[in-house]
């Protein structure tokens, strides 16, 4: 072997394997094609289906569809003087808001860890329950926020409390799944280490799994953290409170409140902003490791 | 043909290479060496524009390669091709694939995109796999090579580039001595056959001694020894390593045939380790 790293080639085997290697692609590139062509099918058959099951249909309505904003705008443009005591004026709601997602957020974040390190493969403590607590997950997945929200404040009553709780419990569902993502490529060795030191299943997780993990799970809850923002505001649609509740009021009333519309458009823009400069900033902190 | 003029690279208040100057006037096979942290891979990596010189200038063919830039440099950096310590194949892609990776700077990037090569590439790219004994492992996955074979799949990679000079950041360091030899072997091979010139980081003075036409020795980012590979005695090599007396070359040698000199390992060095 030592002696035959460069003999002279074999004209006819290497014509074999060239040959059999130009089949192989040929058959990738159609296949690659084909998944090319249904892409597009699927495509264009899904939108002729969507707008043939539209009563207005797309293609006369949808140069209409700037007309909302534009009445929005140019209201809000006639009476900017107002906006900065509008500002002033719904920022308390926007911190409920805040509050629900940030309470949501934490909450769901832990209960995700819980699920997701159990339902990973190579750190789950009981490994035969994974597919349990995977099927918990993706019900927690599936059932929509508002749908959570609205039986609560049946329940309930209306305010904050039942739009935490929704939110929170599609947290754990979503947050699970991509922890237990990134859970799946860390190194098993350091779980191993401590394992050999006679370490009980959480401190090898605490210890050996989550200093691994840390900045991207921190990076999906920031992630998440910005969606649940947004999610709560939906949620004060439905009598959750906050800044949805004022949003519904400020448009359902037509024109005439639109100045306060923009004015809560231009306080969640702000929060959304902030958030996103404020976790990047703490990501990069945290993976610099300082 | 390559000269390198006062070439220095600094990272912040440290210098890493410090007006480092040679000049090659033909193809030959160059090895580089010196302790770790000595600037040789800054230097190869200057060389091939993967990071930018701080101050100094390399001149190929008369053009002064650290002021290329955009596509320029990426023709440069195809002229000019890497293999590496760690092999940087892409792993879950097949071999022939990462062979033909050697042609991205020529091919579209659509084209690329999709892996739509033409066959005459894809024949050359198996042609280069049989000239380096690896044609068998066409279809393969680059991560199911052997660190030997993954080596050569690098160096195949290199060759599809057709590139007048070929750089080796340490190529045999995370080899075992039998893999080490056939992928030195494979670069001699490649410079005495197609005339390219090589430029290896090694970091045993036994290769660099039996693979190369001169050695260049390097200590904290200077160079402190330039000739032939007959003139690098000991003596040398403790000015390169800054080792005392008792630096013995056969202690790191990765040759299989050191086992045969009895002198390779005397037993007191070993009484001595673990008094």
């Amino acid at each position: 072997m030592t002696g035959s790293a460069l003999t002279g080639s074999n004209p006819t085997r290497s014509d074999h394997i060239s040959a059999t290697y130009v089949v192989q692609v040929r058959r990738r590139r159609m296949y690659g094609g084909l998944t090319l062509a249904l892409f597009t099918l699927l495509m264009v058959s899904g939108f002729v289906v969507a707008d043939g099951r539209n009563a207005g249909g797309f293609w006369a309505g949808w140069h209409q569809m700037l007309d909302f904003p534009a009445d929005v705008l140019s209201e809000a443009w006639e009476k900017r003087a107002n906006l900065p005591a509008l500002l002033v004026k719904f920022f308390p709601a926007l911190v409920e808001t805040i509050n629900i997602a940030a309470a949501s957020t934490l909450i769901g974040a832990m209960a995700g860890l819980v699920l997701a390190l159990l339902s990973t493969r190579g750190l789950a403590k009981w490994p035969a329950l994974i597919p349990v607590f995977r099927r918990i997950m993706d019900v927690m997945r599936a059932v929509p926020e508002i749908v959570i929200a609205l039986v609560l404040i049946f329940i309930l009553g209306g305010g904050p409390v039942p739009a935490m709780i929704a939110i929170a419990f599609h947290t754990a569902g979503a947050l699970g799944k991509l922890y237990s993502e990134v859970a799946e490529n860390a190194d098993l060795k350091p779980v191993e280490g401590l394992g050999s030191t006679g370490a009980r299943w959480i401190q090898r997780m605490w210890l050996g799994v989550l200093p691994q993990v840390a900045p991207n799970f921190l990076s999906y809850s920031l992630l998440r953290f910005e969606i649940n923002i947004r999610a709560s505001a939906i949620l004060g649609f439905v009598g959750a409170g906050g800044i949805g509740s004022e949003l519904r009021h400020a448009m359902s009333w037509g024109p005439g409140r639109f100045d306060e519309a923009a004015a809560i458009f231009v306080l969640l823009f702000g929060a959304i902003v902030f958030f996103d400069q404020l976790s990047s900033r703490y990501r990069n902190k945290m993976i610099e490791g300082q | 043909m390559l000269t390198l003029q006062n070439l220095t690279k600094t990272f912040g208040d440290k210098t890493a290479v410090h007006k480092v100057s040679f000049s090659v006037d033909r193809p030959m096979m160059i090895g580089i060496i010196g302790r770790s942290g000595a600037g040789k891979s800054t230097v190869l990596r200057m060389l091939n524009r993967l990071s930018d010189a701080s101050s100094g200038a390399i001149r190929f063919e008369g053009k002064d390669i650290t002021r290329l830039k955009g596509a320029e440099r990426r023709n440069w950096q195809s002229r000019c091709a890497m293999i590496f310590q760690q092999f940087n194949l892409v792993p879950r892609m097949d071999v022939v694939s990462n062979v033909l990776h050697g042609t991205l700077n020529r091919r579209s990037t659509l084209a690329t995109m999709f892996n739509l090569y033409p066959d005459g590439d894809i024949h050359k790219a198996i042609e280069i796999l049989d000239r380096l004994g690896i044609a068998e492992q066409a279809p393969k996955r680059a991560e199911a090579l052997s660190g030997g074979q993954q080596q050569r799949v690098a160096i195949a990679r290199a060759l599809m580039q057709d590139p007048a000079i070929i750089l080796a950041d340490e190529p045999i360091a995370s080899l075992d001595p039998m893999n080490a030899q056939i992928v030195m072997q494979a670069l001699r091979r490649i410079h005495e056959e197609d005339g390219r010139m090589v430029i290896a980081n090694l970091h045993t003075l036994d290769t660099a001694r039996r693979y190369c036409d001169r050695v260049i020795g390097m200590r904290d980012g200077r160079v402190v020894f330039d000739g032939a590979p007959e003139a690098l005695t000991t003596d040398a090599a403790r000015e390169i390593y800054g080792a005392g007396t008792d630096f013995s070359e056969a202690a790191t040698s990765t040759e299989i045939e050191t086992l045969d000199r009895p002198e390779a390992r005397p037993p007191e060095v070993f009484a001595e380790a673990f008094a």
